[in-house]
């Protein structure tokens, strides 16, 4: 018995460590976020939050490099806009590759998965040229245009529709004269709705925390947020509270939705890998 | 249709495009294989190509066997159960420029945390970003930070679905909880760990964003090159010395890198998979 609470206690030592390395960058984040500069570099370093994140706030949607406020705004409409047209088009797709037998079916799947594993950089000078082409360089539609489908979104949301979605019911509504896409929007959307979100959790979560490509295609002066940051980042790297700031509000968008939607996105993190 | 088109289309159009030389000034014409044999004369290429495998090494290994460990823990009985996975699950949702600021601070020369930290223990301050083996260290923890209570849940998940009684039965012919984690937990998630493993190898070929904020935005590296990847070099050769069918070069050579470590983790699944069952 005595050895049993000595194993479990290390098992919580243990657990409890790795939350608290999980757990403090993001405090620490918080904490300098509202304190001064001259806090930085204090040992032993102050731990709890201070009352400067007002002034350091309106000191970055001030900094004149960064563009902050026009980040915020430009990744906000880019997120949104990608997350509402990757759910549409991969359920879409996903219900047909699940349910619907045309010809060519299992070759065009394999076609779309292939896209995946296709590393973004291959892909990168190409959708280069073609936004030079199109003369969509430091425009918004560069940065929304080409993710508005998905590989991934298309065979999550196969996967999810061969199982959530029974045949019966398929047929059931085909007898009632339903057409393809009545069927789709009355019977197989409602069904596929738990899917769907968690799909757009993600869909939204990578499209806000996408670097490379805007990186490449923006200018500095039409940025999306975190190529914001990464000016802050290049431009004022002594300046560690304007940074954290920065960072601050470019991350809580996201732990947001992470604390409202976290055992969803847990759920779907592990549905995945059993099927993995 | 649609999506053939668009998968496809990148891979055969910057092949095409590595072999001409194409710069600002426009397409030079077809060079045929010229831009590879630059490409395997070139010490910074080698030396990126070599820094991206360190790193991905550092990053995947601790990676990996933290997320074993603590999915291992997270399957027991336990109180707060929700509150320990959403806590390791926290660091996923922060993006990646946001990890390397926080980073690049904890890791800064002179008012960085860590080296306040190991100035307590008596030990002087690192420069982190000067060598190759400190800055792959600062930059594979980023990753690690990142990527391991996302690791752990999918373990998770697996171990979840091994059947309590081969458990009972390892009990009864006394396995302590560390041989059974061994004998039957191990091997029945070899799924899991495949998975990850080829997820780690495609993230891992792609490194870009957080060595490059670890050296303030800067795409060589460090002065030296010391934590230049792959990623960031195709980047400086397409979008600072704009030549575009050198960039596609190198953008090729990280395909097939990352195809040769994908093929291999595939060999070694299926020589598991005939081995032990």
């Amino acid at each position: 018995m005595r050895r049993r609470t000595r194993g479990n206690s290390l098992v919580y030592l243990t657990l409890l460590v790795s939350l608290v390395l999980s757990v403090f960058p993001l405090y620490w984040l918080f904490v300098v976020a509202t304190r001064s500069n001259d806090v930085v570099g204090q040992i032993p370093p102050p731990l709890v939050p201070g009352g400067n994140l007002g002034e350091n706030v309106s000191r970055l949607f001030a900094a004149p490099e960064a563009h902050f406020a026009r980040g915020m705004v430009n990744s906000m409409l880019a997120s949104v806009a990608v997350t509402v047209s990757v759910v549409f088009f991969s359920s879409l797709a996903g219900f047909a590759f699940a349910k619907l037998r045309f010809r060519g079916r299992n070759a065009l799947l394999l076609a779309v998965l292939a896209t995946m594993m296709v590393p973004v950089q291959m892909g990168i000078v190409p959708l280069y040229m073609v936004m030079v082409k199109l003369g969509w360089q430091n425009q918004l539609q560069a940065v929304i245009v080409p993710f508005l489908v998905s590989a991934f979104g298309v065979f999550l949301m196969r996967q999810y529709a061969e199982r959530a979605v029974p045949d019966e019911l398929i047929e059931a509504a085909r007898l009632d004269g339903c057409s393809t896409f009545g069927l789709f929007v009355r019977v197989v959307a409602p069904a596929l709705r738990p899917g769907a979100a968690v799909l757009g959790l993600f869909t939204f979560m990578s499209t806000w925390n996408e670097f490379l490509w805007p990186l490449a295609i923006l200018e500095a002066d039409n940025p999306t947020v975190q190529f914001s940051l990464s000016q802050l980042a290049t431009q004022y790297y002594t300046d560690y509270t304007l940074m954290f700031s920065g960072t601050l509000i470019a991350t809580v968008p996201l732990l947001l939705v992470f604390i409202l939607f976290g055992r969803q996105i847990i759920g779907g993190i592990m549905d995945g890998a059993v099927r993995a | 249709m649609l999506f053939a088109l668009f998968g496809l289309f990148p891979l055969i159009y910057t092949a095409w495009v590595s072999l001409r030389a194409w710069d600002l000034t426009g397409d030079a014409g077809f060079v045929g294989l010229r831009n590879y044999s630059r490409l395997a004369g070139d010490p910074d290429f080698w030396n990126a190509m070599v820094n991206t495998l360190g790193l991905f090494v550092l990053s995947t290994v601790p990676q990996l066997c933290f997320a074993l460990v603590i999915a291992g823990l997270l399957n027991r009985p336990i109180r707060a159960l929700m509150m320990f996975r959403l806590g390791v699950l926290a660091p996923i949702v922060t993006s990646v420029a946001a990890v390397a600021i926080v980073f690049g601070q904890l890791y800064g020369r002179d008012t960085g945390l860590v080296n306040g930290a190991i100035g307590l223990a008596g030990i002087g301050p690192i420069d982190w970003q000067a060598s190759k083996t400190s800055s792959w260290i600062a930059v594979a923890s980023m990753v690690n930070w990142r990527w391991t209570g996302y690791n752990a849940l999918i373990y998770l998940a697996a171990i979840q679905a091994i059947p309590r009684d081969l458990y009972e039965a390892a009990q009864i012919d006394g396995a302590g909880a560390i041989r059974q984690f061994r004998s039957i937990t191990v091997p029945l998630i070899r799924p899991a760990l495949i998975f990850t493993v080829v997820m780690s190898a495609i993230g891992g070929m792609q490194l870009f964003t957080e060595p490059l904020l670890f050296g303030q935005g800067d795409v060589s590296g460090g002065s030296l090159r010391q934590f230049q990847t792959i990623a960031m070099y195709m980047f400086e050769q397409s979008f600072q010395n704009f030549d575009y069918g050198y960039g596609s070069a190198i953008a090729w050579a990280i395909f097939l890198l990352t195809v040769v470590v994908g093929v291999a983790n595939a060999l070694i699944a299926r020589r598991w998979k005939g081995g032990t069952q």
